[in-house]
């Protein structure tokens, strides 16, 4: 369809806003891409002030960590390939041998065998090889750039930051599922009733959303810290203390973000029409039976977005985890915020950022494939008030 | 629906946020009348040293925790009214210093200094974040379909990333001597340093906190933007209002319910500011109200969380939040009003 001449744009104000757009986009994602270079530096790179220094990382180089532009070329012609077959290959993959109600597992199941590609090919595989091959291709095979993974070795191996990653996956694993499976069955109902009550207990979840976090906290921690004593009249000496508790956190998190998800799904289920449960209850279905046969079905996309914004909350938190997790169940972020207190040398620098970089990446993929149901999630609150 | 089923479907949901926000809620409100201390008793000790002919006996009388059948020290709770709000408020030297008109008397109490800082903090972003949001919205709107789905990948890194680490990757662009600091000295031909001072700090919390919110708003604003009415700007153009005068009158009045929307969000989110402070580490500078309350909950070196402390200051963060809602609920009630009736 062509503009009409009247909305086309003069070509000063055309190259303005491709600029700022331009302009935008740098401004949006640098912090992001600079940390991620900062991160396969040496120390001395990686906080250097001259920009040149920290993308070619001159002392890098020189103590004998850097890619050649043989390193580079193979390395980015194998990313392409293994990028080219998860987006045509894989899918078709996990639709032709997974059965049709274990499509998620098989998904999770063809992301896993794509991580461990990555890692075998680019942990264990390239590095001999090409040592052997720089050694042989002369001015192709010098090192022209600095590149270093001994930070992420010493983050994840030495530091043991897999306990937190793992830590992170049981908090936001637990935080999903239990808040989709109770917030669906919350915003179904607020959606098809008309009662008055359903009004009022929106506007209770608009106000809870509205507190900040640490208020909240602080009613919890002296009774978490004590629930041993409350509850040994009850439960006897197993009485648990939930301070620490990864479960606590869970209901916690769950619970903090219930008003904001009852309120997306409900926008969302209220867009389903009502004739459809109507129907399926004139032929007989419970009220339970609709919702489960024939309104969850087609909320698939509604649920997966809400879910999106619930992992991103629990991923996300830095208060509640870091005040009711004791050291060893701590999740990522908080971990990260005791790695860079601690500052004592700039090596340990690098490594916040190695470990910085290592949560923000899981959040890039996510991005990456969930882009149209973020987009829908933000604007499905906002578009319908 | 009956009553009953509704209540069976919402009730898992309504019992959840009853046992985890409401009841903290109110637990935190009796917490703040409250202290909890441990029992100190006062023993008289004689202590005799040998001398020639006589002991030398001292009688010295000492303070120490009463200790349980556990070996550990009783505590008990008192009812200690206003005590932990005057602590925080210090409502005296306060007053002395708007007496005196000494600014920076006052700024010398934390909580008077996070309010501060957290009030302008929300007041100056959010036309900054409006602002942006709009611009980049219409100027994406204008480009070609093609590359629209790729700017809005990029512009969406900086909101979904954790915002400490969001906050940490702005800081480690400036400190020391790191690139940005080291451009703008050599702009500025002046040594530079950004975290030695409050307002620079400041500045940065600002720039990350636009940075990171300003993606929601443009893509909000972009959905707005896809709905508005072609017949109404056609028939402003043949009325001959200019490109601008078109933005002016008939697509911000569209976005106008959007607008509102985000800047609510916007409020009740940069009022609660408190990962900008723990990923610039600016509490020798500057702190924020959920900062203070947070504070009070960390342990101190032996141990002992500011119970009392922390629930004041959690009450007087919310008061902020009661005033920010007050026309939001207003309008919704009158809306609500309007439907029934």
């Amino acid at each position: 369809m062509s503009v009409p001449k009247a909305l086309q744009m003069p070509i000063g104000l055309k190259v303005t806003t491709v600029g700022f757009v331009t302009c935008w986009c740098v401004i949006a994602a640098f912090p992001i891409f600079w940390i991620a270079v900062m991160s396969f530096k040496e120390p001395l790179d990686s906080f250097a002030s001259n920009p040149l220094s920290v993308i070619f990382g001159p002392s890098t180089r020189e103590s004998g960590k850097g890619l050649s532009v043989f390193d580079i070329i193979i390395g980015l012609s194998i990313i392409y390939f293994i990028y080219r077959f998860a987006i045509y290959h894989l899918p078709k993959w996990v639709r032709k041998y997974s059965p049709f109600n274990l499509i998620v597992i098989g998904w999770l199941l063809g992301a896993i065998f794509v991580a461990l590609v990555v890692v075998l090919v680019f942990g264990v595989l390239f590095p001999p090889i090409l040592a052997f091959v720089n050694g042989l291709t002369g001015f192709l095979g010098t090192p022209i750039i600095g590149f270093t993974t001994e930070h992420y070795l010493a983050v994840w191996a030495e530091n043991e930051f897999y306990r937190n990653f793992i830590n992170s996956i049981i908090v936001t694993l637990g935080v999903v599922t239990i808040s989709l499976s109770i917030g669906t069955l919350a915003g179904y109902g607020l959606a098809r009733s008309g009662f008055d009550i359903a009004f009022w207990i929106l506007i209770g979840a608009l106000i809870f959303r509205a507190l900040p976090h640490s208020v909240l906290v602080s009613g919890y921690l002296p009774v978490f810290v004590n629930s041993a004593e409350y509850l040994r009249p009850i439960l006897g000496e197993q009485a648990p203390t939930f301070y620490g508790q990864p479960l606590a956190v869970i209901m916690v998190l769950v619970a903090i973000n219930q008003p904001f998800t009852i309120w997306m799904l409900r926008s969302f289920f209220q867009n389903i029409p009502k004739e459809l449960d109507e129907s399926a209850r004139v032929d007989g279905c419970t009220h339970f039976q609709a919702f489960r046969w024939i309104i969850m079905p087609i909320m698939w996309p509604g649920v997966i977005t809400t879910g999106l914004f619930s992992f991103l909350l629990a991923y996300n938190d830095f208060l509640v985890t870091s005040l009711l997790l004791d050291a060893q169940n701590q999740t990522m972020v908080p971990a990260i915020a005791g790695y860079f207190n601690r500052e004592t040398t700039t090596t340990d620098q690098v490594e916040a950022v190695a470990a910085a970089v290592s949560i923000t990446a899981p959040l890039f993929l996510l991005v990456m494939v969930f882009q149209r149901q973020i987009v829908s999630g933000l604007t499905a609150g906002a578009v319908k008030g | 629906m009956k009553f009953r089923v509704f209540a069976a479907f919402a009730g898992p949901s309504l019992l959840l946020m009853l046992i985890f926000i409401a009841i903290p809620l109110v637990n935190v409100f009796l917490q703040s009348f409250h202290n909890t201390q441990s029992i100190f008793e006062t023993v008289e000790i004689e202590t005799c040293t040998p001398g020639f002919g006589t002991q030398t006996c001292i009688t010295e009388s000492e303070t120490r925790p009463v200790l349980g059948e556990d070996g550990k020290a009783l505590e008990k709770t008192i009812f200690v009214g206003w005590e932990s709000y005057r602590n925080i408020l210090r409502p005296d030297q306060a007053w002395e210093a708007i007496k005196q008109l000494n600014w920076s008397g006052l700024m010398a109490i934390d909580f008077w200094k996070a309010l501060r800082f957290t009030l302008t903090f929300t007041l100056i972003s959010l036309p900054l974040v409006i602002g942006l949001g709009l611009v980049i919205a219409v100027a994406v709107n204008s480009l070609a379909k093609s590359i629209r789905g790729q700017v809005i990948f990029v512009s969406l890194l900086p909101f979904i990333i954790t915002p400490v680490i969001g906050a940490l990757s702005i800081r480690w662009l400036f400190i020391g001597d790191g690139i940005l600091t080291a451009m703008l000295e050599w702009w500025l031909q002046m040594d530079i340093a950004m975290f030695a001072q409050a307002w620079t700090i400041e500045l940065m919390m600002l720039f990350y906190r636009v940075w990171h919110v300003a993606p929601f708003a443009f893509v909000v604003f972009y959905a707005g933007l896809q709905t508005v009415n072609n017949d109404t700007l056609e028939s402003a153009i043949i009325d001959g209002a200019s490109r601008f005068e078109r933005l002016r009158y008939v697509v911000i009045p569209h976005l106008m319910p959007l607008i509102i929307f985000v800047s609510l969000i916007h409020l009740m989110d940069s009022y609660r500011v408190f990962e900008e402070i723990v990923g610039f580490s600016s509490q020798a500078h500057v702190i924020s109200l959920q900062w203070l309350t947070y504070d009070f909950l960390v342990p101190d070196e032996s141990g002992n969380r500011s119970i009392s402390r922390a629930s004041a200051s959690s009450m007087l963060t919310m008061i902020g939040i009661v005033i920010i809602l007050i026309p939001l609920l207003r309008k919704t009630w009158k809306d609500h009003r309007a439907r029934v009736l």
